[in-house]
């Protein structure tokens, strides 16, 4: 055994897969003990409250690594930060509130959004907020006076006050550019600052601020239109990817193999009876069932891995394991263990069953990505479990919303690679295994 | 063996032997396709029935179905004004004779064992009902109709690649078999690992490649819309569209094809009667295709339905992904309008389809394979 492990690891392909399966156990471990399975789901609903601070449809942070133009990060700024001088001052019937709030922008293109979240305390009547812009140039303009809520959001590129004021450009542009220079359409570095002053109507009322400008980049795995997160899904996806992979792929080769040997050993109408039914079953439409099952009765990842595992039980595997248990029936051994009375049972698991698994590891590994592939296709055709953050999920969602059509490539790119990888390390050991464990050419 | 007696001793037979013989094989193949279709028929039904059981989940659409009727029944009633002066509880018993009548009608208050057969021989007979929402080009909303139309895109897509496909990976394993050992083919088995993902995943770097950054090729689709007014064009367009489909097909599965099948022919290139073909002097390519060609094929034909048959039941996501009209993607509509019917219907049509496949590929696997005979089925 030792022998056929060293020379199993001469293979470079058998090195490069192991290490990739290794790096996937690890991140899915990982991701399953940092990111809880109940906040992962609840990440996963795409509420308001969870993902506010992420701009939609943003490429990964890393683009930027490969690009000369650089594409603006997220800016938030909070009034609790240090960087924000906050004055108060107080007047006959309430507050004058004053913060100055820095952005700091040096980024080749403009910002996809702006927005505004107010809170505030307040006994009777609601404050007053008067917004000015400051460019690093020391220009100022104001931008807008309304009266906030105890929660206000204003989004600043759908206010049409301020793009009217900006001579037509939407606040993402409108505000970072100089209207004077010789090329209008690229954005001004420097340091900006919004002013904010809000006059309160009472001694206690206290206001605070975010400004957000959403940029086109964000975290390492970009966002979607819901403004989640991708990540989330990614490492979540390995974890449930691997998991439906093995447990599919044990129960269907320990099940064909079992069964294998049955029809092997007792061979008369048990033999006939189950090779019918893997006749039947080849002209059963597995993905259609496996649909139909999704739609008319339960999308759990659970229903529809033992649905996956029952309907390959009596698949191709059967012929081959059948035919080699047919050899190994007839060996003289399998005869001496008939002479001192060795029990059926015993016979087929502990005299057949060794023999076959050279044969049936190879197979059993090339078996895992298949079916990591068909867990990734189920949730393409919206039939994905539908608490579970997966890759196929990722990448429903983007064909869902177009993300060819509309350039959007890392929302497609990332889980197919992901994909793509965990397949090729699989296959590439068990291939290599199938070569070591089952030499069919003699070297010549 | 017969076969090596056979190939061996043809050259020296007699005009009137081969006649013989062929006659011989005639006779073995239609026997054995007609058992053949036969026992296929039986599992075709049987298939059949098992799919009725899985697609009723043991009466749990019927259930989803009164349901949907007492609704419609209670919308009916609600929203005619004729019923309006009733009394609430005649109302009511109105509406439950209502309910029970239909019920009655769809046979939905006979046992579900009887119901079952009933729903087979509809099955068999390809009599699948109404869509509820789905409509064909023409506007019917019968599922059998609507299935027919989707029909021919479907095979034609997908007869071409897998015709293609078989002949590629058949002269690439021929070609690798002779070369053994050599970069090539090294090559060739390494890139083996590549066929473990399917069609349609190759399909998306396809698109994104060809059609998102190159604008080359079409995204997806079957024709240009419009569609071109000339025959002429409108191959044209079909041969543009179906590029991409085809390539991402072949990809996914030559690979592993080439790999086994080369490894096929490297198994019958070294027996015996093969050197023995050498030793005689015979040419290399009388050599391969008599002595080595001839008995791979039945192996390398299982291996290809095995193909065949995945690349069918993969259709779905297949045409979803090329937004390609055919069967795969009316069965994707279908669950997004949750349209019972045609989702029944679909898996039938299948099921019907595989078995065809199967009994084609044997019917071919009889006519190569000269051992095949009817008592070995």
């Amino acid at each position: 055994m030792t022998k056929s492990l060293k020379e199993i690891f001469r293979y470079p392909s058998v090195v490069i897969g192991v290490m990739i399966i290794f790096l996937l156990i690890v991140v899915s471990i990982y991701t399953v003990i940092t990111i809880p399975y109940s906040k992962a789901v609840q990440l996963w609903r795409g509420n308001e409250a969870d993902w506010y601070q992420n701009p939609k449809t943003a490429a990964p942070v890393w683009y930027n690594w490969f690009r000369r133009d650089k594409l603006p990060e997220t800016v938030i700024v909070t009034s609790d930060d240090p960087s924000v001088t906050k004055t108060i001052k107080d007047t006959n019937s309430g507050r004058i509130i004053t913060m100055m709030v820095p952005v700091n922008f040096r980024y080749d293109s403009f910002a996809d959004d702006m927005a505004l979240y107010f809170k505030s305390e307040f006994e009777k009547n609601a404050p007053f907020i008067g917004l000015r812009w400051i460019y690093p140039d020391g220009k100022e303009i104001g931008i807008g006076n309304f009266s906030i809520d105890r929660k206000f959001t204003l989004r600043l590129n759908q206010d049409k006050k301020i793009t009217n004021k900006l001579r037509g450009r939407v606040a993402s542009q409108g505000l970072f550019i100089n209207p004077d220079a010789e090329n209008p359409n690229l954005p001004v570095k420097g340091e900006y600052f919004l002013k904010i002053e809000a006059i309160t109507f009472d001694k206690t009322a206290d206001v605070s601020a975010e400004l957000v400008v959403y940029g086109q980049l964000a975290g390492w795995s970009g966002t979607d239109i819901l403004r989640r997160d991708l990540g989330i899904a990614l490492l979540w996806g390995t974890s449930i990817a691997l998991m439906f992979g093995l447990l599919a792929a044990v129960g269907t080769t320990l099940s064909q193999m079992i069964i294998a040997g049955v029809s092997a050993w007792y061979g008369g109408w048990v033999d006939t009876l189950l090779q019918r039914i893997t006749e039947i079953n080849l002209v059963l439409p597995f993905l259609p069932i496996l649909i139909m099952i999704g739609t008319f009765y339960s999308r759990s990842i659970f229903v529809i891995l033992s649905a996956v595992i029952i309907l390959s039980i009596f698949g191709q595997g059967i012929k081959t394991f059948r035919a080699v248990f047919l050899q190994i029936k007839e060996a003289p051994y399998i005869e001496a263990a008939k002479a001192y009375g060795a029990s059926d049972a015993r016979i087929i698991l502990r005299y057949m069953v060794p023999r076959i698994l050279p044969m049936l590891i190879p197979q059993f590994i090339v078996l895992i990505p298949s079916y990591v592939f068909l867990e990734a296709s189920l949730a393409i055709l919206g039939l994905g479990d539908p608490t579970l953050p997966t890759w196929g999920k990722i990448i429903q969602d983007a064909e869902a919303h177009g993300a060819l059509y509309q350039g959007w490539y890392y929302w497609v790119l990332e889980p197919s690679v992901l994909l793509m990888i965990t397949g090729l390390a699989f296959s590439m050991v068990g291939y290599a295994l199938d070569r070591v464990f089952n030499p069919r050419l003699r070297d010549q | 063996m017969a076969e090596e007696e056979l190939t061996l001793s043809a050259p020296e037979k007699s005009q009137k032997e081969i006649k013989n013989l062929t006659s011989a094989t005639i006779i073995r193949v239609v026997k054995y396709s007609g058992v053949r279709l036969l026992s296929l028929a039986l599992t075709v039904v049987v298939g059949l029935y098992l799919t009725i059981l899985i697609a009723n989940m043991g009466g749990y659409v019927d259930t989803i179905r009164l349901a949907q009727i007492r609704e419609d029944v209670n919308m009916r009633m609600a929203s005619n004004p004729a019923f309006r002066g009733l009394a609430a509880e005649e109302r009511a018993n109105l509406a439950t004779e209502q309910i029970q009548s239909r019920a009655h009608a769809l046979g939905l208050d006979r046992p579900f064992v009887i119901r079952s057969f009933n729903f087979l021989k509809h099955a068999i007979t390809l009599n699948l009902g109404r869509a509820f929402n789905m409509v064909s080009n023409s506007g019917a909303n019968q599922v059998r109709l609507i299935i027919l139309e989707r029909l021919p895109p479907t095979l034609i897509l997908f007869a071409t690649a897998d015709i293609i496909l078989f002949f590629i990976a058949l002269f690439a394993a021929l070609a690798l078999s002779r070369q053994y050992g050599s970069f090539m083919d090294k090559l060739s088995v390494a890139m083996t690992p590549l066929s473990s993902a399917p069609g349609w995943f190759y399909g998306i770097f396809l698109i994104l490649i060809f059609a998102s950054v190159l604008k080359v090729l079409p995204f997806g689709g079957m024709v240009d819309s419009p569609p071109p007014p000339t025959t002429l064009g409108y191959l044209f367009s079909l041969l543009k569209h179906m590029v991409l489909p085809v390539i991402a097909i072949t990809i996914s599965s030559v690979f592993f094809s080439i790999f086994s099948w080369r490894t096929f022919f490297l198994i019958y290139s070294s027996e015996d009667y093969v050197d023995m073909a050498k030793a005689k002097g015979l040419m290399a390519k009388d050599i391969q295709n008599k002595y080595i060609l001839r008995p791979t094929l039945p192996t390398i034909i299982t291996s290809f339905a095995l193909l065949v048959i995945a690349s069918w039941t993969g259709a779905p996501i297949f045409e979803t992904i090329f937004n390609w009209p055919g069967l795969g993607r009316a069965l994707y509509q279908a669950v997004g309008l949750f349209d019972t019917p045609v989702i029944i219907g679909e898996t039938v049509i299948f099921s019907y389809l595989l078995a065809v496949t199967v009994f084609l590929l044997d019917f071919i696997y009889a006519l190569v394979d000269p051992r095949v005979k009817v008592g070995e089925v």
